[in-house]
């Protein structure tokens, strides 16, 4: 019990935990900052969609550890290497969530916006990304939290990290050390989760609210 | 190979006793072929059974376990919290609490343990939705044609659901053989082995050889059984117009 207190209070500790929440914050950024321009891009054709969901779920069948250590030995020891390894991870669920989602906006609800002489720019912004917004916050909340537990792998690339303390304790034959990040990993992947969850219901327009309520 | 003590040693010890990797370029392709029905093949096997067995465990849980929760539905919501919470815990604390936290020994029963717990969430909630897929008006046809209860679960209800049961072992199966390379780190054998093991001794061509089969593995299974989703539920349409 001494030990494992011990392993918060040691100064890298708080060093890897953030280390930890850069990494992922990063990757789960870029992630979106590529998947939802590429899913709007695909928007406008069916094939496209198609074909941009099948790469999607083709990617989300790769191993994380097999990302990282694919990925190791062209860009080497590091963190870099890490937020390039975890972004490839970060895209799929957001891609095919945000595919999805704009696909499944009725034609009758774009058509009345069309009649109301709503410009193809204003009916995205206006209505088709409002609408699809929770079901893309859902895949943005998948790929965190995954995000998150497979940041702890970025210590076998060197990226440091909660996932050195899982290793050390490991190594030192330490139950409280690795036991510390274990524990730390779960709980920091459980908020993660919690809190996009409220991010989620957050995001949901209040007119979709009311009409879940109402059973549509 | 047994894995009684701590893997990575072990592992590391039989194989400098057998070789010493010499590193010619980023793959060393004589290497691989020289170990391919030593280590590689095996590996890639052990992978296989790992995974089908974990998935199968879970399976024989989940589909009693979504059934009841079908007909009991105050029985839902619990088992999806319980099941969801597994589902959170990352992979590498999962294997480290079950060690450390429970007690198991180095080896594969943790390890299918992780496994089976990472697929019950999506397992139960696939076979929930199967069954709630099927119409009321093909179970009331059905229990008018005189069957029980029982024959209307075996040979209507389950046959209809079958498309999204299937549709969730497929998602188990492939979340569940990405995390078993993780396993590899507490004794479970398979193709982490050949990661962990390539990592630790600087050696890319075994760290690569695990990385790139276990993808190609995982893509694989995938997609075989998305064709099988979709020879299932041409059927399945057809069925439900027939009523």
């Amino acid at each position: 019990m001494q030990d494992f207190i011990q392993v918060f209070q040691r100064p890298d500790f708080i060093k890897n935990f953030f280390v930890h929440i850069e990494m992922s914050a990063l990757s789960v950024l870029f992630g979106i900052l590529i998947a939802i321009p590429v899913a709007i891009l695909v928007n406008r054709s069916d094939a496209a969609s198609t074909f941009a969901i099948n790469v999607g779920n083709i990617g989300r069948a790769v191993p994380s550890l097999a990302i990282l250590v694919i990925i190791f030995p062209i860009t080497g020891l590091g963190v870099d290497t890490a937020v390039i390894a975890l972004t490839a991870l970060a895209i799929p669920p957001i891609l095919i969530n945000a595919i999805v989602g704009l696909r499944q906006v009725n034609a009758q609800t774009l058509d009345a916006a069309k009649g109301m002489g709503l410009s193809g720019r204003q009916i995205l912004t206006g209505i088709q990304v409002p609408i699809a917004a929770p079901i893309i916050f859902a895949g943005i909340r998948t790929s965190a939290v995954q995000v998150v537990a497979s940041a702890t792998l970025a210590t076998f690339i060197g990226g440091g990290g909660l996932g050195d303390y899982i290793v050390e304790g490991f190594q030192r034959n330490s139950t409280a050390i690795s036991l510390a990040g274990a524990l730390s990993v779960a709980v920091l992947a459980i908020v993660t989760e919690v809190g996009f969850g409220g991010l989620q219901r957050a995001f949901t327009p209040k007119g979709l609210r009311i009409a879940a309520k109402r059973g549509k | 190979m047994d894995s009684s003590e701590d893997p990575p040693t072990a592992i590391l010890a039989l194989f400098q006793s057998e070789f010493a990797p010499e590193q010619k370029g980023l793959i060393d392709w004589g290497w691989l072929s020289d170990h391919l029905t030593s280590d590689i093949l095996p590996a890639l096997w052990e992978h296989i059974i790992l995974c089908a067995v974990s998935v199968g465990i879970a399976v024989v849980i989940s589909v009693p376990l979504g059934i009841l929760c079908a007909r009991y539905r105050r029985l839902y919501p619990p088992v999806t919290a319980i099941t969801g919470f597994f589902y959170t815990i990352p992979s590498f604390s999962m294997f480290t609490i079950l060690l450390f936290v429970i007690g198991f020994s180095v080896g594969k029963t943790p390890a299918i343990i992780a496994l089976v717990l990472y697929s019950l969430l999506v397992l139960i909630r696939n076979v929930v939705t199967g069954l709630d897929s099927v119409p009321p008006e093909t179970k009331d046809a059905a229990r008018g044609m005189g069957l029980t209860d029982r024959q209307i679960l075996l040979r209507v209800e389950l046959p209809l659901a079958l498309p999204v049961i299937v549709a969730g072992m497929r998602i188990a199966i492939v979340t569940v053989i990405g995390i078993a390379v993780i396993g590899a780190y507490i004794g479970a054998g398979g193709l982490g082995e050949l990661i962990f093991d390539g990592i630790t001794r600087d050696f890319p061509t075994l760290y690569l050889t695990g990385a790139v089969l276990s993808t190609l593995l995982a893509v694989t299974i995938d997609l075989l059984l998305v064709r099988t989703e979709r020879l299932l539920s041409p059927w399945a349409r057809r069925a439900r117009g027939a009523n």
